[in-house]
C-alpha cells in the first residue's frame, strides 16, 4: 500500500467513527431519547479509560483487552476445529456422491437449530464427558465456523473445469494429488470469504457459548455482568458490546491479511 | 506417414477398430455420437480430424485419450490398450482453452506433468527452459499465464503437453479461439516443433484451410453418428509461407470442402 493509500484508508476510518458518534448523538436528540438509553459518546468513549471498579488501579480498556484476549483464544480454537471439520466434510462430499446427497441436508439443517438453543445442551453433553466449559465453549464456536467452509469449500473444490480435470486425468494423476494441485488452489476464491465469515461467526460463538456456559474470563460475562448492571453505568455496557464488535472486526482482518498472502500473483479481481 | 523405420513390425501410433460412442445409453439423453469408427494412425503421421458440429470430434479424440470409455470396439495407442497408454503417459493433450493453471507460474505450468511424475527439481527446470525456448517465449517462465496474450497461452500449453516428451499428441482445436494471422503463425510454428520431436498428432478442427495446411491426411466424419465419411491425403511436401498459395493447397481445401458440403447434405 502506498502512503497516501494507508493516509486515505486511516481518514476513511475516522470519518466513518466520527458519522456514526454524529448519527448516535443527533438520533438522540431528535428523537429525544435519555442518556440512560443511549448514554452520550464522550461518556462511552471516556469510560474506557475508567477503572474497572471502585479501588482498582486497572482501567476498562485494559480489562476489555484481556477478556477479549480470553475469548479469541477459544474462538480461534473453534475456527481451526470448525475449519478442518468443514474442509474435511467438502473433500468427503466431493470423493463420494453417496456422502454428499446422505451429508449436504444435514449440514443445512445444523444451522437452522438456534445456537442458544444448542449451546447449553453441548455443555451439559461436554461437562458428562471429557470436556471443560471453556472447550465446549470453542466446540459451540466451531460448530458456527464449519458451516460456510464445508459450503463453499465444496463449491471451489468442484470449481475447476471439466478440461482441467480431465488434463489431471492424461497425466495419470492420483486423486489426491489432483486435490492438491488442482482443485485445492481452484477453491481459494471461495474459500476465504467462507474464513472471513468463519472468523467473525466464531467470535459469536464463543460470546454466546460463554453466556450460555457461564464461563467466566471473557467478552460474554463481561457483556452479562455490565448489563445486569446497566442502571448504574449503562455506557460500560455499550464499551463492552463495542470490545467484541472490536474483535469481530480484528479476526475479519486477519483472514482478509491471510487471503492477500495466499493469493499473491492471482490477477487482479476487477472492482 | 509410412510405419517408422524404427518399428519394423509396423506398429501404428493409433489403431481405432469398430468404436462405438453412445452417451447416458438406455435412458432419455440418449445421445449416438459415434459409430463404427476405424481409424490407423501412424508414428509420425499429422492427422486432423473435421465434420460438422456434435458430429463426435471431441468424443473421438478423448476415447483414444481414455478420458472416456467406448460403448463398443477397441483402441491401441503404441499397441497398448488406451487405459495403459494413458497410464503410461505415452500421449500430451491441448484443448481449445490454454487451460493453464493461474496459480502457477509459467515455468511451473509446464512443469506440472513432470512434477506427477516425479521429476527432480533441476531436471525440471531444465526441461521447461528447453521448451520455452522450443515454442519461442524464451522469458517469460517466471510471468503468470494471465499475464500473456492468448496466442502465448496456447504455446505454453503446446510446451506443457510435449514436456515430457509423449510420443503422440491429442489436440481439440487448440487455435479455435485465435485470430487470424497469430493461428496461421501457429499452424508454422507447430509443424516445426513436432517434426523436431518426431511427435504424432490427431488434431480436431473447424477449419479446412487449417486441416489443409497441416495434416497428411484429413478424416472427414459424417454428422451425428460420427462416421468416417472420407480421408483426404494431403502431400504437400515441406510447409511454407508459399505453402498457402501453392495451386495444390487450394485443390485439398476444395477437396476438404467438397466432401463436407456432401456429407451434410446426404443427412
Ligand atoms: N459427456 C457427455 N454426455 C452426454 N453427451 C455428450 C457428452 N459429451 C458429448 N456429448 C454429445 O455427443 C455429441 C458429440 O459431441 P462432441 O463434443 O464429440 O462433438 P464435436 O464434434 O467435438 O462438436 P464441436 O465441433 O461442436 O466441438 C454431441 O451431441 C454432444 O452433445
Ligand atoms: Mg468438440
Amino acid at each position: 500500500m502506498t502512503a497516501r493509500g494507508f493516509l486515505g484508508k486511516v481518514l476513511a476510518v475516522v470519518l466513518g467513527v466520527g458519522l456514526v458518534a454524529g448519527g448516535w448523538e443527533l438520533f438522540k436528540a431528535v428523537v429525544g431519547v435519555n442518556d440512560l438509553k443511549m448514554p452520550p459518546v464522550s461518556e462511552i468513549a471516556g469510560t474506557f479509560f475508567e477503572p474497572v471498579q471502585r479501588g482498582r488501579s486497572e482501567i476498562l480498556a485494559v480489562f476489555l483487552l484481556k477478556s477479549a484476549w480470553f475469548t479469541l483464544k477459544e474462538a480461534a480454537i473453534g475456527f481451526v476445529v470448525g475449519t478442518v471439520v468443514g474442509l474435511g466434510l467438502a473433500v468427503a462430499m466431493l470423493r463420494s456422491q453417496f456422502l454428499d446427497r446422505g451429508l449436504g441436508p444435514w449440514i443445512n439443517i445444523s444451522q437452522t437449530v438456534p445456537l442458544i438453543a444448542l449451546a447449553p445442551i453441548v455443555v451439559t453433553w461436554g461437562r458428562t464427558t471429557f470436556l471443560s466449559d471453556v472447550q465446549a465453549v470453542s466446540l459451540i464456536a466451531a460448530y458456527l465456523t464449519f458451516f460456510p467452509v464445508a459450503v463453499n469449500g465444496l463449491a471451489g473444490l468442484k470449481s475447476p473445469d471439466p478440461e482441467a480435470v480431465e488434463l489431471m486425468r492424461s497425466y495419470a494423476a492420483p486423486w489426491g494429488k489432483t486435490l492438491l494441485r488442482l482443485r485445492l488452489p481452484a477453491a481459494r476464491p471461495y474459500l476465504f470469504p467462507a474464513f472471513k465469515l468463519a472468523a467473525t461467526l466464531s467470535i459469536v460463538g464463543a460470546i454466546v457459548g460463554e453466556i450460555s456456559a457461564g464461563v467466566p474470563g471473557g467478552l460474554g460475562r463481561v457483556i452479562l455482568d455490565f448489563a445486569s448492571r446497566y442502571s448504574t453505568g449503562p455506557e460500560r455496557l455499550y464499551a463492552a458490546v463495542l470490545a467484541a464488535g472490536l474483535l469481530g472486526l480484528f479476526v475479519f482482518g486477519l483472514t482478509n491479511l491471510a487471503e492477500r498472502i495466499a493469493m499473491r500473483g492471482q490477477p487482479e479481481v476487477a472492482q | 506417414m509410412n510405419a517408422n523405420p524404427a518399428d519394423p513390425a509396423g506398429t501404428q501410433a493409433v489403431a481405432i477398430s469398430g468404436i462405438h460412442k453412445t452417451f447416458n445409453e438406455g435412458t432419455d439423453d440418449e445421445v449416438h455420437a459415434l459409430e463404427g469408427i476405424d481409424l490407423t494412425v501412424a508414428p509420425g503421421e499429422f492427422v486432423s480430424l473435421i465434420g460438422p458440429s456434435g458430429c463426435g470430434k471431441s468424443t473421438l479424440l478423448r476415447l483414444i485419450a481414455d478420458l472416456l470409455q467406448p460403448t463398443s470396439g477397441h483402441i491401441e495407442v503404441f499397441a497398448k490398450p488406451a487405459p495403459q497408454a494413458r497410464v503410461d503417459r505415452d500421449y500430451g493433450m491441448a484443448f481449445q482453452t490454454a487451460g493453464l493453471f493461474d496459480w502457477r507460474k509459467v515455468g511451473a505450468n509446464i512443469e506440472l506433468p513432470l512434477e506427477l511424475m516425479g521429476w527432480s527439481a533441476s531436471k525440471r527446470r531444465a526441461r521447461s527452459a528447453e521448451m520455452l525456448e522450443l515454442v519461442k517465449l524464451p522469458d517469460i517462465a517466471n510471468r503468470y499465464p494471465w499475464q500473456l496474450s492468448g496466442g502465448m497461452q496456447q504455446r505454453v500449453a503446446i510446451a506443457r503437453a510435449l514436456s515430457f516428451r509423449p510420443r503422440l499428441l491429442l489436440m481439440d482445436e487448440p487455435f479455435g479461439a485465435l485470430d487470424e494471422m497469430t493461428r496461421e503463425h501457429m499452424q508454422k510454428e507447430l509443424l516445426s516443433i513436432v517434426a523436431e520431436l518426431d511427435t504424432t498428432v490427431v488434431f480436431v478442427t473447424h477449419s479446412i484451410s487449417e486441416a489443409a495446411f497441416l495434416s497428411n491426411r484429413v478424416v472427414v466424419l459424417s454428422p451425428r453418428p460420427g462416421r468416417v465419411h472420407r480421408v483426404v491425403n494431403v502431400t504437400l511436401g515441406e510447409r511454407t509461407e508459399d505453402t498457402r498459395e501453392d495451386p495444390e493447397f487450394f485443390k485439398k481445401a476444395t477437396e476438404i470442402r467438397e466432401a463436407l458440403r456432401s456429407v451434410e447434405a446426404a443427412s
